[in-house]
């Protein structure tokens, strides 16, 4: 008997339906919710409102990470919102009786770093939070994306989502890096040659020898920006990397439970012969560092190109599209990106936050110090981070240079708490968003990957890094 | 949730490709608590300048606009953040539907747990909608979800697709937290079944 083939998508999304009614879409089981002081506190109201309580406290995991500060800890110090909101998360959380990882304690960080350092994120899970970056996630097998708040308050109340089942698209990346480009690359390249909206209804799968060869940080910043593709979700089958990460973190299975999910786990990958919707193949071997010009994530360029100008585009949106965000930006049609003067270089973020990412940064400015035009700041993803780091010495490489060194939080990616770029300033970011006012009102966002944002700290200009190293 | 039946209403025409929700309410608005005042912030850095003055240039400062409950907009509406403060404000400000050529998968959920209608027609189509309005800002859109219509006064009209039902929801102002809860039997069950869980 022949089974037809199915995709590890396929795989994780039949096994999590509950129900699915003929005209309806499906009823879809959520194994991990994860959740932060900005989305969630209007679905607690519901809940209230409601009269309803969290189905499965021990299935929901808090953290603050988005509007708190990353200067000081001294919560009299923070700005009252702010403040009121980690309150009220933790109003919540006792209330409730969830789990949180507050700044108090000694594990707390950025959702989508925390969650996988505590081996909550596992390969064949569902998981949510109310937020577009966890699709992070996915680099473990898991279909993970973000939702909305109403959404934050079905999972809370019933454990479930009501989803229509995407469409799959598979994006093989065959090759080797050359020296000095990352998967910051690999995935600022899928989205400038795929658009923003380019996964729109789909789940990517990334595969191929290049994946195969990369950490679970690295794996991370693809699946991150997923989301800047269009698509809700990126997955990459889990194999030996994957099993390593997870091996005695502490919600990870122990004894005989790990043997028994590890050879559960080795059956998540796409079978042979199984048919995606989509599909697409990019040569890693082409690849160069990627620097983003424009004001989303798909207007980006090999860090030796020149900005696009108009007629070289075709359609009439898209050259709309590419002006309005040149005036914006302040740069000009043909212009080389390389040499583009530099303000601020933020370092951190879901993308490029890990212990990974600090490392590499670390190494190009060992013994090299910021531009004196530049304001530079590094943010750890989290409190384990930020401690590996230290212990490492990589927290006195980068104040020797120049940086300041943060506690651990999303910091300058959104710009909600006191960390703002000013109006007209260029800012070098391993985040994921180049959106108008992203890093502030005004700000102008160059993503990249941290070891080019070291690069261009040093130099006060956009620079190829690979010259450095 | 509010029904959405029928709507006749002036449209403000925002030509923007790939609006983001960081563009719809910026992140410095988030810090509520509440959905109550989200409306204030909709496309805050477009509407006001620095010092917090209208700019009279944005479509939403136009009086000719004032009225209007339809947004019309380029493709890729709604990407980025997963923010569902991006469709209160839209929704608190007064709009009740947006047509794009495209919507972002999490604004497009976001907006139909909202009562706030996302209209996807053919590129073509909202060009001309957007010339149309531009043109003669107080001419009345019809909008028909049971029809699923978009008709002008000249007779001319857009069909666009949705999820039936996601329609039907829409229609008789159901959320999808009542279905869910019904399901109780059904989620223990599953429960049981995976011991995993």
């Amino acid at each position: 008997m022949t089974q037809t083939p199915k995709t590890l998508f396929d795989k994780v999304w039949d096994a999590h339906v509950v129900k699915q009614d003929a005209g309806a879409p499906a009823v879809l089981y959520i194994d991990a919710h994860l959740i932060h002081e900005v989305t969630s506190p209007q679905a607690f109201n519901m809940l209230r409102q409601r009269g309803l309580r969290v189905r499965r406290p021990d299935k929901t995991f808090a953290t603050m990470d988005h509007a708190i500060p990353t200067r000081q800890t001294e919560m009299t110090l923070w700005p009252a919102d702010a403040a009121h909101q980690v309150r009220t998360l933790r109003q919540n959380c006792a209330d409730f009786g969830l789990t949180l990882w507050d700044i108090t304690g000694e594990v707390q960080g950025i959702v989508h770093v925390v969650g996988p350092e505590m081996g909550v994120t596992q390969p064949g899970m569902t998981i949510v939070c109310g937020d577009s970056h966890t699709s992070t996630h996915g680099a473990f097998g898991a279909l993970a994306f973000g939702i909305g708040t109403s959404e934050v308050g079905h999972v809370l109340a019933t454990q479930c989502l009501l989803q229509a089942k995407p469409k799959t698209f598979a994006i093989n990346i065959e090759g080797e890096l050359a020296h000095g480009v990352t998967a910051k690359d690999i995935i600022l390249a899928i989205i400038a040659q795929n658009g923003t909206g380019g996964g729109a209804g789909h789940v990517f799968e990334y595969r191929g020898s290049a994946i195969a060869k990369l950490s679970m940080a690295n794996r991370m910043t693809i699946c991150n920006m997923s989301i800047e593709g269009g698509a809700r979700a990126g997955m990459i089958a889990p194999d030996e990397t994957t099993f390593a990460y997870l091996a005695g973190r502490d919600y990870a299975p122990k004894g005989r439970e790990w043997q028994a999910a590890v050879a559960r786990w080795r059956t998540l990958r796409s079978d042979e012969g199984a048919v995606f919707d989509r599909e697409m193949t990019l040569d890693a071997n082409k690849l160069q560092p990627m620097v983003t010009y424009g004001t989303n994530p798909g207007q980006g360029m090999p860090v030796s190109g020149q900005i696009p100008t108009p007629d070289q585009l075709a359609d009439p949106a898209e050259r709309r599209a590419l002006l309005s965000a040149l005036e914006y930006m302040g740069l000009k049609p043909g212009q080389p990106i390389a040499g583009q003067p530099i303000d601020i270089v933020f370092i951190g973020s879901c993308t490029n936050g890990r212990i990974e990412d600090l490392r590499q940064a670390a190494e190009v400015v060992k013994g090299r110090r910021v531009s004196d035009s530049v304001w530079a700041i590094v943010v750890p993803g989290s409190k384990a981070v930020k401690a590996q780091a230290e212990a490492e010495g990589l927290d006195r490489i980068f104040a020797a240079a120049g940086f300041e060194w943060r506690g651990a939080g999303c910091s300058m990616c959104l710009a909600m708490n006191d960390d703002k770029a000013g109006a007209g300033k260029y800012v070098a970011s391993t985040s994921n968003r180049n959106f108008e006012g992203r890093q502030g009102p005004g700000a102008r966002t160059l993503l990249m990957s941290p070891i080019m944002a070291a690069a261009a700290a040093v130099n006060g200009k956009v620079v190829d890094v690979r010259e450095m190293i | 949730m509010n029904p959405f039946t029928t709507l006749t209403a002036a449209a403000a025409p925002l030509r923007a490709e790939n609006v983001d929700t960081d563009q719809i309410i910026p992140a410095r608005f988030l810090t509520a608590v509440t959905k109550a005042g989200m409306g204030d912030g909709l496309f805050a850095a477009w509407r006001y300048d620095p010092t917090g003055q209208p700019r009279p240039d944005f479509v939403l400062n136009q009086p000719q606009y004032a009225a209007a409950q339809i947004l019309i907009a380029g493709r890729n509406f709604g990407s980025g953040s997963s923010r569902e403060h991006a469709v209160w404000a839209l929704t608190e400000y007064g709009f009740r539907a947006v047509i794009s050529p495209g919507f972002a998968d999490i604004f497009y959920n976001n907006a139909l747990k909202n009562g706030l209608l996302p209209v996807p027609l053919p590129e073509e189509a909202v060009r001309l909608l957007l010339d149309l309005v531009e043109e003669q800002p107080d001419v009345q859109i019809q909008l028909d979800l049971g029809a699923q219509t978009v008709s002008l006064p000249d007779g001319q009209s857009y069909h666009f697709a949705i999820d039936p039902y996601r329609k039907e929801c829409l229609i008789e102002g159901l959320d999808d937290l009542g279905y869910l809860l019904a399901q109780e039997a059904a989620i223990t069950a599953y429960e049981h079944s995976n011991t995993k869980n």
